[in-house]
């Protein structure tokens, strides 16, 4: 019973994601999403695709909803008709759907009925209207020149209210998105986020691939999470094909994953220091994080470990004498991270700046559907590998990081706890690591085959589904990224600060621009 | 303070060498008077410009500002306004949705300028290539006069292209 109240017929999909799918009806699909939002469950993903050239009667499109319950992931499918492409909105429900629906238009032409905001999200003129690129029949020669468009922000009314376009290109060097804050003296009254600047493409170009070499390109959905995805989309590859990796390419696939997020938390805590005008910790983390993507480099022959994790196993391993060093500097990182954090807590100007600081209360991330590391400093207490520990994590046993506060200062407390307990899964994974073969032989794929993957990266839980097409090509695959859900509540959490803490707020979340645009 | 002091004295210098340049980097001659890039040798503004990146190359840009790569004792830093900027630095695919700001981008930047393209995608497209979404390469929208491949490109690796762009040596043909 996955969604309790409804009888639908539920196909597990085998592998390591604990998950299963069922058809709906489109009385069914609202639903279900009604059932789990009830039963305090969370909508992971949305996404649609082109079945018209299958379909044995009216030609149809899919479209697809990934909820996580409490027995794992409750995947459903509605069949949208070719003469009415249009499905139920979400967006009443979970909030986070709107734009995940508004991206689903833009890329596939089937929109959600009754949403209330239908603007473009990822199309800003590099396609017309009434084009759609994940259709099946659609032409990128006939395209007419790049036409970039306006967007309606919401703007605010009102005395002495002004408004500050930000980007797309922004100070620093990180990635570009327009922001537009409405504010009243240096308060926020309003930010609104305009994204999809760095949309290639990606769900599309995943076509171009077979099922065994995706592998590579999910690994550059973000590259910050590029173990995470490439785990995902391994799971889903493995689910579909029936393959289940040997046990030590699960236990490597758990180490890259903690190196990962050991690496992103050291950078992210610096950057952090620094946007509270604290050099030293950039200087500090930075030094600590260069040595580990040295030790990746010298043990794994890439720094931020692309290309690692394939489906069926793994492609690289350690030996003894690297276990002992990988051992030694976990212990060296871990000494000095303990340093660190005593000098943050010490720091009365610093903690002045991140505490109460662009505060997302546990009700807000909870109505919003918050997820992944800034969730849990937001008492969503959600961690997949301690819900639904895949090989290694149950025996590993992870401690979950978490706090009610909401704030930067929660943000900081949960990337050091995450880094501590990962620090000490490196060890143990160093340590307990069984011999054998790294991958396994991968048959070819049937055709329309389908899986789904799902890991919680450094961010939160990176998502992969995956459908194989003729000749072991791949016919469609969406992977997602959990910026989607987290990008809307940034523009909560920095109503009623000051805009010189937005640059604070937002790093203190770190979220993928490239995830989310695709 | 005495744990902030305590933890500089006992990090200490880390300091390495910088590269030399890679004449096999470069990707058209050289515009700039040498007279000029011996000046912007020793003091290099850099716009970082992402135009369309997984992010990948944007960590290692960040890594290339860590204390072991001590680039401001090189003369070079990272500015916030293409105006103040001698020279662009661009990772990613051009996605079709920064076309237009990578170009406002290009032509607020100050003659005379310099262009690296930054990872495989920057260089060829990458694995994202040509599409209805991607440009492909820098170099099919703004004019690149070094290219670094690497997916992403080390530090070092991009380090090297930056210093190769601002050689005097090879400049003038």
């Amino acid at each position: 019973m996955r969604i309790p109240g409804l009888n639908l017929q539920w196909k597990a999909l085998p592998g390591e994601a604990p998950a299963a799918i069922a058809a709906v009806g489109e009385w069914q699909w609202t639903e279900a999403a009604r059932l789990v939002r009830e039963g305090g469950g969370r909508l992971v993903a949305l996404w649609g695709a082109d079945h018209r050239d299958l379909a044995e009667d009216e030609d149809e499109y899919s479209v697809y909803a990934a909820y996580a319950v409490k027995d794992g992931l409750a995947v459903v499918e509605l069949l949208v008709p070719d003469s009415a492409p249009a499905f139920p909105d979400l967006s009443g429900l979970f909030p986070a759907a709107g734009r995940m629906q508004r991206a689903l238009f833009d890329l596939l032409g089937i929109g959600a009925a009754g949403a209330a905001d239908t603007r473009p999200w990822l199309r800003h003129g590099a396609w017309p209207e009434g084009a759609f690129p994940l259709r099946r029949d659609f032409d990128a020669a006939k395209l007419p020149p790049n036409a970039f468009t306006d967007y309606p922000f919401v703007r605010v009314e009102g005395d002495g209210v002004h408004e500050i376009p930000v980007g797309p290109i922004h100070a620093g060097t990180i990635e570009p998105g327009h922001f537009r804050f409405s504010i009243v003296g240096e308060k926020v009254l309003r930010l609104e986020a305009r994204l999809g600047y760095v949309h290639k493409g990606i769900d599309k170009r995943f076509e171009a691939f077979t099922v065994a070499e995706g592998f590579r390109l999910a690994g550059r959905v973000s590259g910050d999470s590029t173990v995470a995805f490439a785990w995902a989309y391994a799971q889903a590859a493995e689910s579909l094909l029936g393959v289940v990796p040997p046990p030590r390419a699960r236990w490597l696939r758990a180490m890259f994953l903690e190196r990962e997020r050991v690496a992103n938390h050291l950078g992210d805590l610096g950057a952090l220091g620094n946007d509270a005008a604290f050099g030293f910790a950039l200087a500090q983390f930075m030094r600590i994080k260069e040595d580990w993507l040295r030790e990746n480099a010298a043990v794994f022959g890439h720094r931020m470990l692309m290309d690692l994790v394939v489906p069926g196993g793994v492609a690289r391993a350690f030996d003894a004498a690297q276990a002992e060093a990988m051992i030694a500097t976990s212990h060296a990182v871990e000494r000095e991270a303990r340093e660190l954090r005593a000098i943050f807590d010490e720091h009365a100007g610093l903690q002045d700046r991140f505490l109460t600081t662009g505060r997302a209360t546990p009700e807000l991330a909870r109505a919003l559907g918050l997820t992944g590391l800034a969730g849990r400093a937001s008492g969503q207490a959600c961690d997949l590998r301690v819900d639904f520990p895949a090989v290694p994590y149950g025996e590993l046993a992870v401690r979950k990081a978490g706090s009610a506060a909401g704030d930067v200062a929660a943000r900081v407390a949960v990337r050091f706890d995450e880094l501590l307990e990962s620090l000490r899964l490196v060890r143990a994974i160093a340590l307990a690591a069984p011999d054998g073969e790294l991958a396994e032989e991968l048959p070819a794929p049937r055709p329309q085959a389908f899986g789904v993957g799902w890991v919680e990266g450094w961010r939160g839980e990176a998502f992969v589904a995956l459908e194989a097409g003729e000749g072991g090509m791949i016919r469609r695959c969406h992977a997602h990224d959990p910026s989607w859900q987290n990008w809307p509540v940034i523009e909560h959490a920095v109503i009623g600060n000051i805009v010189p803490d937005f640059p604070l707020i937002n790093k203190s979340f770190n979220l993928s621009y490239s995830g989310q645009d695709g | 303070m005495i744990r902030i002091l305590r933890q500089i004295a006992r990090t200490g210098l880390v300091s390495e060498a910088a590269p030399p340049p890679d004449e096999a980097l470069r990707a058209r001659a050289p515009e700039i008077q040498a007279e000029i890039l011996a000046l912007l040798g020793r003091a290099l503004a850099i716009r970082q410009v992402d135009a369309g990146s997984c992010n990948g190359c944007e960590l290692e840009i960040h890594a290339l500002n860590n204390p072991y790569y001590n680039l401001e004792g090189l003369g070079i830093r990272f500015v916030a306004s293409p105006r103040h900027a001698d020279m662009l630095l661009v990772t990613g695919p051009v996605a079709k949705n920064m076309e237009p700001a990578l170009r406002i981008a290009w032509e607020a930047t100050p003659d005379p300028k310099l262009v690296v393209a930054v990872g495989d995608c920057g260089c060829t497209g990458g694995i994202f290539g040509e599409s209805y979404a991607s440009c492909g390469k820098v170099a099919n929208v703004i004019p690149v006069d070094v290219t670094v491949p690497g997916c992403p490109p080390t530090p070092l690796a991009i380090l090297q292209g930056i210093l190769t762009a601002v050689t005097a040596r090879a400049a003038g043909g």
